[in-house]
């Protein structure tokens, strides 16, 4: 199976199956789609190509077409006769066979949300999160649970060495204390089990102050700061406590940490992080908030499509995809313009790896929720990650008692990979996306399984985007 | 003229036979939260060398 498209007057093909790219003319691009219309199915593939008819055909009628001399014709269809040889081009799927004993690799944990705080001094209109408290179940986790949570993680790591901890709430920042001690003690865990701990810590900034920063860009490996790009973007949806913006409140706060961060020759673990925003229906051009956080400064940035009730006045549908659309091709081309003035910047789903990515395991078994990855409450519950907490069928267990419904967990196991979804198995993007979030899933459909159509379109695009960027850089 | 132009990719399929260690970031630790990504992800074992 292969995916074409034109994007920035590139014509780009995408062999699903070996998750190849390649950049070609508009005759070769007329070629292909007139050869693929002919194809039955992938397994066929070497078989049609080799039909010297066909060859004879196809290469004449296109000889007339673009007025080009056949025999350069020959030569660009044996070269896609060679591509498929080499499993390049219409390559024939060897994945979806194994696919469980792919996923079941995914047999260990190795990443826990910590919830450190559910409770927020803000009270961003489109918050998943209930405003912070999870469906009223508030509360801040103590030093003695968050260490719990810790040493659960190790002892069922297993061999893996790098483990992830994120201080998610809710605000991270209104249990400070407490992150700092588990900073700690998670240090001291390192030379004990022989771990690496990766801290993240993702907040809204409100409280940031120097010890905040400082201890932030020592200890933390990332951080990920809510800012949703514009002032006015940002002040409509992120409120404080008493209905008014919290731009002014938290910019300066950003600027200091990135600043600190970044700063050549400071003391810090990482250089990473990310400003993040979220997108509505009040900012369809959100392309110019992505531009608005560059302008400012910040080079690592992210914005995201609201998740929320269809219902609601923000709420992004269908009927937006088109606009949608253009806003993700307008950020990818302003993108590229800036790179050639030596001003570029990254945005989260623009940079992909083409080289250095991920294995097939992890393309096959998708983001690793429930299986390597765990949400923990302020009281130790587990869920299966972040945005099931609070939803009473899928809590899993807790940190004291370990995973007390093992039927939640196997909905996650080798059964949920990239093959068990209904339109993943046969999409062109498949091993770029692995099967999208199990979350928005089941939230829109009330199945892990069944694909979150909206988002589905929105990350293809993305995709189509991001491969269209790696595209232009190899042509310069 | 140069009508085909493949873009160097990850060989998936030599993958399978180096991959599967689990060291990499878990997909949802980094910035998007609400969605998941999983080929901007780097592979631990060549972010090492």
């Amino acid at each position: 199976m292969i995916h074409q498209y034109k994007l920035n007057d590139y014509y780009i093909v995408v062999d699903a199956n070996s998750a190849s790219v390649h950049s070609v003319d508009e005759v070769a691009y007329d070629m292909i789609g007139i050869i693929d219309a002919a194809i039955p199915s992938d397994r066929d593939a070497a078989e049609i190509l080799g039909r010297n008819d066909i060859r004879a055909e196809i290469t004449a009628d296109l000889s007339v077409k673009y007025n080009v001399d056949v025999s350069e014709l020959l030569d660009v269809y044996d070269e896609l006769k060679a591509l498929n040889k080499e499993g390049l081009l219409w390559s024939v799927d060897i994945y979806e066979d194994q696919a469980e004993d792919l996923k079941l690799k995914q047999s260990v944990l190795k990443a826990i949300c910590l919830h450190v705080a559910h409770g927020c001094n803000m009270d961003c209109e489109y918050c998943f999160a209930g405003k912070g408290e999870y469906s009223g179940k508030s509360g801040i986790m103590s030093l003695e649970v968050g260490k719990r949570a810790l040493d659960y993680l190790v002892e069922n790591s297993g061999s893996r060495r790098h483990l992830e901890v994120d201080f998610f709430g809710g605000e991270p920042l209104i249990n400070w204390d407490v992150c700092k001690e588990l900073v700690r003690y998670g240090r001291e865990l390192e030379k004990k089990h022989d771990k690496i701990f990766n801290f993240t810590l993702t907040t809204n900034g409100v409280l940031i102050d120097d010890d905040v920063i400082d201890f932030t860009n020592r200890e933390m490996g990332n951080v990920v700061l809510s800012l949703d790009g514009r002032r006015e973007t940002h002040d409509r949806m992120r409120h404080a406590k008493d209905g008014s913006g919290t731009y002014d409140r938290i910019i300066d706060n950003f600027r200091a940490l990135v600043d600190s961060r970044t700063e050549e020759g400071a003391e810090r673990r990482s250089t990473e992080y990310y400003m993040r925003g979220t997108y509505t229906a009040y900012n369809k051009d959100f392309c110019s908030d992505v531009l608005a956080m560059a302008d400012m400064g910040f080079r690592e940035t992210s914005i995201e499509p609201v998740v929320s009730d269809p219902d609601v006045p923000y709420a992004l549908s269908s009927e937006d995809l088109p606009l949608l659309f253009e806003e993700y091709e307008k950020l990818a081309l302003e993108m590229l313009e800036r790179e050639k003035k030596g001003e570029g910047f990254s945005f989260y789903h623009y940079t992909v790896d083409l080289t250095g990515g991920p294995c097939i395991y992890k393309r096959v078994s998708g983001c690793g929720v429930a299986t390597e990855y765990l949400a923990v409450t302020p009281t130790g519950d587990l869920y299966p990650c972040h945005q099931f907490v609070g939803d009473d069928e899928m809590l899993a267990g807790n940190i004291y008692e370990g995973i007390t419904h093992p039927e939640v967990v196997d909905i996650f196991r080798g059964k949920n990979n990239l093959y068990t979804r209904d339109k993943c198995r046969g999409c062109w993007a498949k091993l770029y996306c692995a099967g999208g979030c199990a979350a928005n899933n089941y939230h829109s459909n009330g199945d892990i399984n069944k694909v979150y159509k909206f988002g589905c379109e929105l990350h293809k695009k993305r995709i189509e985007c991001a491969l269209m960027m790696a595209v232009a850089r190899s042509e310069e | 003229m140069k009508r085909i132009k493949t873009i160097t990719t990850r060989d998936m399929a030599k993958s399978q036979m180096t991959g599967g260690c689990g060291e990499c970031q878990t997909s949802c630790q980094s910035a998007s939260k609400t969605s998941c990504s999983v080929a901007n992800q780097h592979c631990e074992q060549r972010k090492d060398k």
